[in-house]
C-alpha cells in the first residue's frame, strides 16, 4: 500500500478549460522516469484527517518524459483532492507523485482506434495522440464536452487532428451520436473510453447492443490501492491491540507493532500471510482465497484485505 | 561486484565449468521447505539486496560472465533464431538497454560505463572490449538489432513480454540456455499458453493469480522468483532444439557418477516493467551446481534429498528427471540419516 514517491517541482500552470488547471511537472533531483501512452500517477496530497491520492492522467508527449503534464478538473463536490490542486498549489511548490502505472495502453497491433474522451476524459488521450501519429496510426477523436466547463486542448486538437477530431460541445446542443459513431467501423477497430461513468457505460452498451467484442472496448479504470477505515486488530496470542490507520495495510501495521507474519507477494495473490479471524468482519480485497474461504470468514490475507467494521480479532 | 569473471569455461564437450568456493556460498539454494510444491513465489525484487548475494542488484554478474557470453555466442552462430524480436517490440527494446545499460553501469562501474548526452548515448562493456556510440532509439545506429546488441552482454535468458487484453505475450527474446522450451516454438503465445505444459499448477489457479500480480507491476516495482530443475553435465543449452545433442545424457548417470554428473539448475527470474512500451522485461539468470558442490553444505544435502524423495510424480515427468531420480534420491541418502 505504501508506494514510495517521487519528490516533483511545479515549474508551470494554465487554466486549460474554465474548470481544468494543466500543471507541468519536473523532478527535484535526477530524472522523471518515462512513461507508456495512457499511464497515469498519483499525486499525494494533504487532507483534513489523513492523506489523499488522487490519480491523474499524464498528458504530455512520451518523447518528451522529462517533464509531466497533469490536468485537473475541480469536482464541484470534491472530497479534498481537486480543490487542494485549484486552490493550493502554486508554481514552485514541491508535490509527492508515485512512479507512473499503466491500466489504460493503447493496443498497439489494432487497425484503428477510435477514442471517445468526455470532458477532463481527454487526458490520457493526450499522451496517445503524438505516438499514434509518430507510428501513422489510423485513429479518429470524438470529443465530447461543455464548454463553459470543460474542452481543454481544443486547437492544438483540431490543428493535428483535422478532420479526425470530431467535437460534440453541449452548450452549442451537438450531441454525439454513439450508435452513428460505432456502426460500421472496420474490424480490428479498438475502441477506448475514458470520461464520467455515464458516458462510459453508454458506449460499452451501445457497442455490445451492436455486437462488439468486450476485447475491442477499453475504458480507464484507476485501481488506486484504496485506503480504508481505521480499525482495532486484537491479537489472542500476545494480548496486543494493533491500530491499524486508513492508509496502512494490517500487514504493515502488524509489522510495525513488531508482530511477524510470513509473507511473499504483499499483494493478495501468494497465500502466505493467511491468518486466522476468530471475530469481527473481513473485507476481502485477495485474491487467494476460495469464495467459501471468504464467506466462512475464518481467515484473512493481512496484506491487502481489512475488518469490514472496527475491529478484528486474529489468532497472532 | 563481488565475483570477479574468470577465463572462459565450457557448458559443452568437455565440460571445464567449475563453481569456486564463493559461487557455491552465494548459489540461490530455492527450496524453503523439505517439500516442493508450485505456489505463486513472487515477491519484491528489493535492491539493493543483501551484500554480495544474487539478490543484491537489478542484473546479477559474477565469475561465470565471460564463460557464458562465450556460450551465447556460440549458441547464436549455430542458430540465429534463438534470439528473435517481433517489430512491434522494438521500443520494449530499447526500455530493455535502458534499464540492463543503466543498471550495469551504476551496479558494476568497475567493468562498464554509460555517457548519456541527451539522446547520443556511449556505452563501454571493459568485460568484452566493446564500445559504441549510439542514437537512443534509433535501431539503424547500433551494430546488431537491439535485443540481440543487449542480450549477448548479460547473462541469462531474456524476454520482453507485451502486454496487452489484460494478459501477457512473449514476443521477444533471447533465450540460449533454456531448461528445456523454445522461444521459436513459444514466440506469440500468451502467459498461460506459454505454460500449457506445466502440470498441476493451471488447476490450483497459480497462473491465474500470477497474471494478475504481473500485469499490476508499475515501473520501478521489480519482482523475483526462484525456479528449478536438475541438469545432467554443466549444460547451459537444454533446447528443444538441441535435445539430440544432450537427450542422452540423462541415461549416462550411474550410482556413483551422480554427485559429478547431477546439477541442480536454478533460474532468478526478475520481472522490471518497461516505462516506454509498457512491456515486462523477464530475466531468467541460470546457476548450476553439481551435486558434489551442493552437500558441502550439509543442509542443502539433506533438504535436497528430501525435495527429490517427495517431488509428485507429475513433476519428475515434467522435469525431465525420470530416468536417474531414483539414482539421486539414494546418493544423496547418505546426507540424511534421519529419512
Amino acid at each position: 500500500m505504501s508506494i514510495d514517491s517521487i519528490p516533483v517541482r511545479v515549474m508551470a500552470i494554465e487554466q486549460v478549460a474554465p474548470m481544468i488547471r494543466e500543471f507541468k511537472l519536473e523532478a527535484i533531483e535526477g530524472r522523471l522516469p518515462a512513461f507508456s501512452p495512457g499511464s497515469h500517477v498519483q499525486v499525494i496530497m494533504p487532507g483534513a484527517s489523513r492523506e489523499i491520492r488522487n490519480a491523474y492522467s499524464l498528458c504530455g508527449d512520451p518523447a518528451t518524459p522529462r517533464r509531466y503534464s497533469i490536468a485537473v478538473r475541480l469536482q464541484d463536490v470534491s472530497r479534498g483532492g481537486s480543490s487542494f490542486m485549484h486552490g493550493q498549489v502554486n508554481v514552485g511548490d514541491q508535490l509527492a507523485i508515485t512512479p507512473p502505472a499503466n491500466l489504460f495502453a493503447p493496443v498497439m497491433t489494432a487497425r484503428k482506434h477510435l477514442l471517445i474522451a468526455g470532458g477532463v476524459g481527454i487526458t490520457p488521450f493526450m499522451s496517445y495522440i503524438p505516438e499514434l501519429k509518430r507510428k501513422g496510426a489510423d485513429f479518429e477523436l470524438h470529443y465530447l464536452y461543455r464548454s463553459s466547463q470543460t474542452g481543454a486542448y481544443l486547437d492544438q486538437l483540431q490543428q493535428q487532428l483535422g478532420s479526425a477530431l470530431h467535437r460534440y460541445d453541449s452548450v452549442q446542443g451537438n450531441k454525439c451520436d454513439l450508435t452513428a459513431v460505432l456502426s460500421g467501423q472496420g474490424p480490428g477497430t479498438h475502441v477506448y473510453i475514458c470520461g464520467p461513468e455515464s458516458l462510459i457505460d453508454g458506449v460499452r452498451s451501445t457497442a455490445a447492443a451492436l455486437g462488439w467484442p468486450d476485447s475491442l472496448i477499453h475504458f480507464e479504470a484507476f485501481a488506486a490501492p484504496e485506503p480504508g477505515e481505521p480499525f482495532k486488530a486484537q491479537l489472542t496470542h500476545s494480548g496486543k491491540t494493533v491500530d491499524v490507520a486508513a492508509d496502512e495495510s494490517l500487514l504493515e501495521a502488524l509489522e510495525r507493532e513488531g508482530v511477524k507474519v510470513p509473507n511473499l507477494c504483499r499483494a493478495g495473490v501468494c497465500g502466505q500471510c493467511r491468518t486466522a479471524v476468530l471475530e469481527g468482519d473481513v473485507e476481502h480485497r485477495d485474491d487467494f482465497l476460495s469464495n467459501d474461504e471468504r464467506s466462512s470468514g475464518s481467515c484473512i490475507m493481512p496484506c491487502v484485505s481489512r475488518a469490514a467494521g472496527k475491529h478484528l480479532t486474529l489468532d497472532l | 561486484m563481488r565475483m570477479s569473471p574468470k577465463p572462459v569455461q565450457t557448458f559443452r564437450d568437455d565440460f571445464t565449468y567449475s563453481n569456486s568456493p564463493g559461487a557455491v556460498a552465494r548459489f540461490p539454494f530455492p527450496f524453503p521447505e523439505d517439500e516442493y510444491r508450485y505456489s505463486v513465489n513472487i515477491e519484491p525484487h528489493v535492491t539493493p539486496g543483501p551484500e554480495g548475494s544474487v539478490f543484491e542488484f537489478l542484473l546479477d554478474i559474477d565469475e561465470h560472465y565471460l564463460s557464458e557470453m562465450a556460450e551465447r555466442a556460440t549458441v547464436l552462430e549455430e542458430n540465429p533464431k534463438r534470439c528473435l524480436a517481433m517489430p512491434h517490440m522494438d521500443l520494449a527494446c530499447w526500455d530493455m538497454i535502458e534499464r540492463c545499460m543503466t543498471s550495469l553501469a551504476a551496479d558494476y562501474p568497475e567493468h562498464f560505463s554509460l555517457q548519456v548526452d541527451g539522446d547520443q548515448w556511449t556505452w563501454e562493456n571493459r568485460l568484452l572490449n566493446i564500445k559504441d556510440s549510439f542514437t537512443f532509439g534509433d535501431s539503424s545506429t547500433l551494430p546488431l538489432p537491439p535485443m540481440e546488441y543487449m542480450g549477448r552482454q548479460v547473462q541469462g535468458d531474456f524476454a520482453l513480454l507485451d502486454q496487452r487484453d489484460g494478459d501477457l505475450f512473449l514476443d521477444a527474446g533471447i533465450v540460449t540456455c533454456p531448461a528445456d522450451w523454445s522461444l521459436a516454438f513459444d514466440a506469440g503465445m500468451s502467459f498461460s499458453e506459454w505454460h500449457g505444459p506445466v502440470p498441476l499448477a493451471h488447476e490450483m489457479g497459480v497462473f491465474d493469480r500470477a497474471l494478475k500480480y504481473l500485469t499490476a507491476i508499475p515501473v520501478g516495482r521489480p519482482v523475483r522468483r526462484l525456479n528449478w530443475t536438475l541438469t545432467v553435465n554443466a549444460r547451459m543449452d537444454t533446447s528443444p532444439e538441441t535435445y539430440p545433442n544432450w537427450g542422452t545424457d540423462r541415461a549416462s548417470v550411474t550410482a556413483d557418477n551422480v554427485g559429478e554428473k547431477v546439477h541442480l539448475r536454478v533460474e532468478l527470474q526478475v520481472l522490471d516493467r518497461m516505462p516506454r512500451s509498457n512491456a515486462l522485461m523477464f530475466s531468467i539468470r541460470t546457476f548450476l551446481i553439481s551435486f558434489d558442490d551442493l552437500v558441502t553444505n550439509p543442509d542443502w544435502a539433506r533438504r535436497m534429498h528430501r525435495v527429490l524423495k517427495t517431488l509428485p510424480p507429475e513433476l519428475i515427468e515434467y522435469k525431465g528427471l525420470g530416468r536417474y531420480h531414483d539414482l539421486a534420491v539414494e546418493w544423496l541418502s547418505r546426507f540424511d540419516p534421519a529419512n
